[in-house]
């Protein structure tokens, strides 16, 4: 779409873009040419001596097992984050659509947590999960269970799911909502007249109807679980214990900034910018195409 | 519907609203118990001693942390400059390309829709590099500049230009406006919900903020809230778990807070221009 | 690496205006990573230095923790703004001493400014861990401590042991484990701090075992670990079984553990001897320190224990002046003065680094007072140190740490036994290993 009215003049245009413009070359055109250079060569601690070596740190990559253990349990972890968050803001959006009393309040009560940061939302559940201080984790442990997920890799992955999930949830709820709010009642109306009941009525005519909608929000959450997670999983678990909680991106804060193998950390990057270039077109040919229709 | 109470939706939100708040509260009442108690896992749900603690952290902190006072003046700072930073250039940049015709337009638009692939958890060991080059690790502007630039900013306002009538534009030009009245009389009120409701999102984003200023600002003074925290429950030792309870309380006010208060332009905000 | 350089200058010209106003005293910036009440004394020392002469300034500055003080000293020397001082945990040494123009090792300094260091002032085990193999110092020993078993005395008397008995060997540790859990003297009986430095590192240079080869890389970069070799199967097994049978929790990596023994929760604690002061604030109870276990069935006659902490290592940077490196030389002459030592040594738990230090405490009558202050110069001393008992020179060696951490974790959780966990680790340790070879070797 382009306009016919416009301006003349190039100065001006020019000095507004600017800003932005140089913005984007320092702070991602360069370092991401820098993540490529970078991933070529092998490069001791202090950047004293740099080697091209080609695409041997790619090879390290790929035939390193533990690497290739932590893209499954990356992909595990956002399905799991993914497929709860969004079940139950879909599940809340279906029942707050409906006309009840108190409407406007719940909805308000279900949307302040998008506010609350990863980091702090690991907080809460540190608080009700916690070994020694969790209050749920003591009634765990009433049941027999030993709970302990600094120890247990299976527990610790549940726990940091969890809270990721539950910090999403608010987000995909206000999508939903406004989906469900922009079908119009009249198709309701008429599958009520069809006989059509509860789930049958949503799995046939509502859910389709927000097909849209749920896809923008699957690529949406896989992004979200995939790096905004970060500050979840450092504050609750680190990675650990072992390597049980250790997503892609986890990996390449410790070995780029802790263990500082900066030739391998850049070819991790650039793996990552790899999956998000191709998320990003799946986003953009989808809404394309919608677009069209 | 018929006069029916509805008892199932209520039942059901009911729960969903209970998933959220209970955690919080929980968090409250931890941050007014004694914080051996905490440790020893007695936590009630009746908050104990009083509201003293919250003085106490805002005026002193934990060890090894600044002040929350301090921390918060940071968090909000930022949020702030990377608010306002991101909504002032991307309506400048959008406007240009909107509403000019110059030299590598085309080329400029796709410069900075790239930089929707690239988000800072991607780029940030090469942007660290960079930024120590500058000179600028462990400085404000490090803390905020590199979170400026956004394509989805610049995005949402081509968007909501290009929707402009053309009539509007004839008619204003009629009137002698130039470029920048033009902007300020015309296109700055049209978009005003729109600047709102990025103003809510970006306001978040830059208070939720983690993993940069984990990186950029090793200075205790550039602290933000949220490390602030992870910091004290990283001190392993000795987690005075009341302390770390209301600074959470406190970490959180502000930002949900803005949403609350602003709602309704967040909800349209986000559903209309993130798509 | 040209844009680099051109960067790096504009920057340090920027700071360059602090520095001229400061024309009459030479600024040097020192980077530390204590905290607390540590780090008071190390604004103390800081203090009297500046206090003791006129033409040097020192500026201490606290940069978090050991692992973060080395991150941000490696990118400030890449940005061209190094400190002229930092502290470095002894697990760093490897990768600073492949730092090359990065840092001026002790003996240059010395040979640029004039200014001695004798490495025989220091004590044995600690200097070793600093110097090159010639004997030649490469960084400043400062905050040394080694590990030793604390033990709740109370905790012991209800299990019917005797209070001033420790346990000697694993034998007897595991027996008095038993008898704590029968008595339920205390919630678990035994935990440790810092887990793999000292069940470990400390268990294979104590027990003259080969942790890795090349004098554990004191010899050459091309040193491969040998962690499993039954003598450490053997000691994993051992904790591995002792956790099963509710004998020993696991509490975490690193310092995670420091809270167990002065809570009250385990009875036997592992730790530091530098964490003295923290058991004697926070312990409800009567203590006792004692030497960290042996396995006669594997060495009868143990060796000396290793030290842990960290050294001061001199740093460089573009525009830094002769004036500048005689400043830190003048500095580091002053850590290591007899007084001073032994100042910082009865302050902090931490011993004495060097033999003048030591001799100063005794004749202060200091080991009188603080009975047991002196076990853990005793554990250092013993012995006849071998290329097993030398210390630690391998790169990257944080990271192996963590790889350790990780394997003992997973066996733990029983998911794989002790051998296997150790084949693990040696494994992954030495890819590790060769990649930090490569890298230096360039």
């Amino acid at each position: 779409m382009e306009r016919r009215t416009i301006f003349g003049g190039w100065a001006l245009p020019a000095a507004f873009v600017l800003p932005q413009l140089l913005l984007t070359i320092f702070f991602f055109i360069w370092p991401a040419g820098q993540a490529i250079y970078g991933s070529l060569t092998r490069q001791d601690a202090f950047g004293l001596k740099t080697q091209f070596i080609g695409l041997e740190n790619f090879e390290d990559l790929l035939t390193d097992p533990l690497y290739v253990e932590s893209m499954g349990r990356t992909v595990a972890f956002c399905v799991a984050v993914t497929l709860i968050s969004m079940g139950v803001a879909l599940l809340l959006a279906v029942f707050a659509d409906r006309e009840i009393k108190g409407r406007g309040i719940y909805r308000t009560l279900l949307i302040w947590p998008y506010a609350v940061a990863p980091a702090v939302a690991a907080i809460l559940w540190i608080l009700l999960l916690h070994p020694q201080i969790g209050m749920i984790s003591h009634g765990l442990k009433a049941l027999g269970i030993a709970w302990d997920y600094k120890i247990n890799g299976t527990q610790a992955m549940i726990v940091v799911v969890l809270a990721s999930a539950w910090k999403q949830v608010s987000y995909n709820f206000i999508f939903f909502l406004a989906g469900l709010q922009s079908i119009p009642r009249s198709v309701i109306e008429a599958a009520r007249m069809d006989g059509a009941r509860g789930w049958r009525r949503f799995r046939t005519i509502l859910f389709p109807l927000l097909a849209p909608t749920t896809f923008f929000l699957l690529v949406v959450n896989l992004v979200y679980s995939a790096f905004d997670t970060f500050g979840t999983i450092q504050a609750m678990t680190q990675g650990g214990p072992g390597k049980s909680t250790e997503t892609l991106v986890v990996k390449v804060y410790r070995d780029g900034v802790v263990n500082l193998d900066l030739g391998g950390s850049s070819a991790q990057s650039v793996v990552l910018m790899l999956g998000i270039v191709m998320l990003t077109v799946m986003q953009f040919r989808f809404l394309g195409k919608r677009d069209k229709t | 519907m018929n006069g029916r109470t509805d008892w199932t939706a209520h039942i059901v939100l009911g729960i969903g609203v209970a998933l959220f708040v209970l955690p919080v509260w929980l968090v409250f009442s931890a941050s007014t118990q004694d914080a051996a108690m905490i440790g020893r896992g007695e936590l009630s749900f009746i908050p104990g001693a009083g509201l003293d603690i919250y003085w106490k952290v805002l005026s002193e902190g934990a060890p090894g942390v600044a002040p929350v006072w301090h921390l918060l003046l940071v968090s909000f700072g930022m949020a702030m400059s990377i608010a306002i930073g991101k909504i002032t250039i991307s309506v400048l940049s959008a406007y240009a390309i909107a509403f000019f015709r110059f030299p590598f337009r085309l080329l400029c638009f796709w410069m900075i829709f790239f930089t929707l692939m690239l988000p800072v958890e991607v780029r940030i060991i090469p942007t660290y590099a960079v930024m120590a080059g500058f000179g600028l690790i462990n400085t404000f502007t490090g803390l905020t500049m590199p979170l400026i630039a956004s394509a989805t900013a610049t995005l949402l306002f081509r968007q909501t230009f290009l929707a402009i009538p053309d009539e509007l534009v004839e008619a204003a030009r009629m009137d002698g406006a130039g470029p920048l009245r033009f902007l300020r009389d015309i296109l700055l009120p049209v978009s005003a919900a729109n600047i709102a409701a990025l103003f809510v999102i970006l306001f978040v984003y830059g208070w939720n903020q983690y993993l940069w200023p984990l990186l950029v600002a090793t200075d205790s003074r550039l602290d933000t809230i949220v490390i602030g925290i992870v910091k004290m429950i990283g001190a392993d030792t000795s987690v005075e778990w009341n302390r770390v309870m209301a600074t959470a309380v406190l970490a959180m006010l502000p930002p949900v807070a803005v949403v609350v208060l602003m709602q309704h332009w967040f909800v349209k905000g986000l559903t209309e221009g993130d798509k | 690496m040209k844009r680099r350089t051109l960067l790096a200058t504009t920057a340090a010209a920027a700071t360059l205006p602090a520095a001229a106003f400061a024309q009459a005293k030479t600024k040097i910036v020192w980077w530390h990573a204590m905290g607390g009440a540590l780090g008071e004394e190390v604004n103390r020392i800081a203090k009297e230095f500046n206090a003791s002469q006129a033409e040097v300034e020192v500026d201490a500055v606290f940069k978090g923790t050991y692992p973060e003080t080395l991150t941000g000293a490696i990118a400030a020397w890449r940005a061209g703004q190094a400190p002229h001082i930092v502290q470095m945990f002894e697990v760093g040494t490897g990768s600073m001493l492949a730092a090359g123009p990065a840092v001026k090792q002790v003996w240059q300094l010395s040979q640029e400014t004039g200014i001695e260091f004798d490495p025989k002032a220091y004590l044995g085990g600690v200097r070793g861990y600093y110097s090159l193999p010639d004997g030649r110092l490469a960084s400043l020993p400062f905050n040394s401590s080694t590990s030793v078993m604390w033990y709740n005395k109370d905790a012991f008397e209800k299990a019917g042991l005797d209070p001033e008995k420790p346990p000697a060997t694993w034998n007897d540790v595991i027996a008095a484990c038993r008898a704590l859990k029968a008595k339920a003297a205390t919630p678990v009986p035994m935990g440790s701090a810092w887990p793999i430095w000292i069940q470990f590192e400390q268990f294979a240079a104590m027990h003259d075992l080969v942790f890795a080869t090349k004098a554990n890389g004191f010899e050459g970069l091309d040193t491969e670990l040998k962690v499993n070799a039954p003598a450490f199967v053997k000691q994993m097994q051992r904790l591995l079984d002792m956790s099963k049978e509710g004998l020993f929790k696991y509490a975490g990596r690193d310092n995670a553990a420091d809270a167990i023994f002065p809570s009250g929760e385990a009875a036997i604690g592992f730790n530091s001897s530098a964490a003295r002061a923290a058991v004697a604030r926070d312990a409800k109870f009567r203590w006792g320190e004692a030497l960290l276990p042996i396995d006669p069935e594997v060495n009868a006659k143990p060796l000396n224990s290793i030290i842990g902490g960290a050294s001061l290592w001199t740093m460089t940077a573009p525009n830094r002046t002769p004036a500048e490196y005689k400043a830190c030389a003048q500095f580091l002459k002053f850590i290591g003065r007899a007084d001073n030592d032994a100042v910082w040594h009865q302050h902090t738990g931490y011993v004495p680094v060097t033999l003048a230090g030591y001799e100063l405490s005794k004749k202060q009558g200091y080991y009188e007072k603080t009975p047991g202050a002196d076990l853990p110069i005793m554990q250092l001393t013993r012995g006849e140190v071998t290329a097993n008992s030398r210390g630690f020179r391998l790169g990257r060696m944080a990271e192996l740490r963590n790889i350790f951490s990780e394997e003992l974790e997973k066996a733990l959780q029983g998911q794989q036994g002790a051998q296997a966990s150790l084949d693990a680790v040696v494994t992954r340790g030495n890819r590790v290993l060769r990649e930090f070879e490569k890298a230096t070797k360039g």
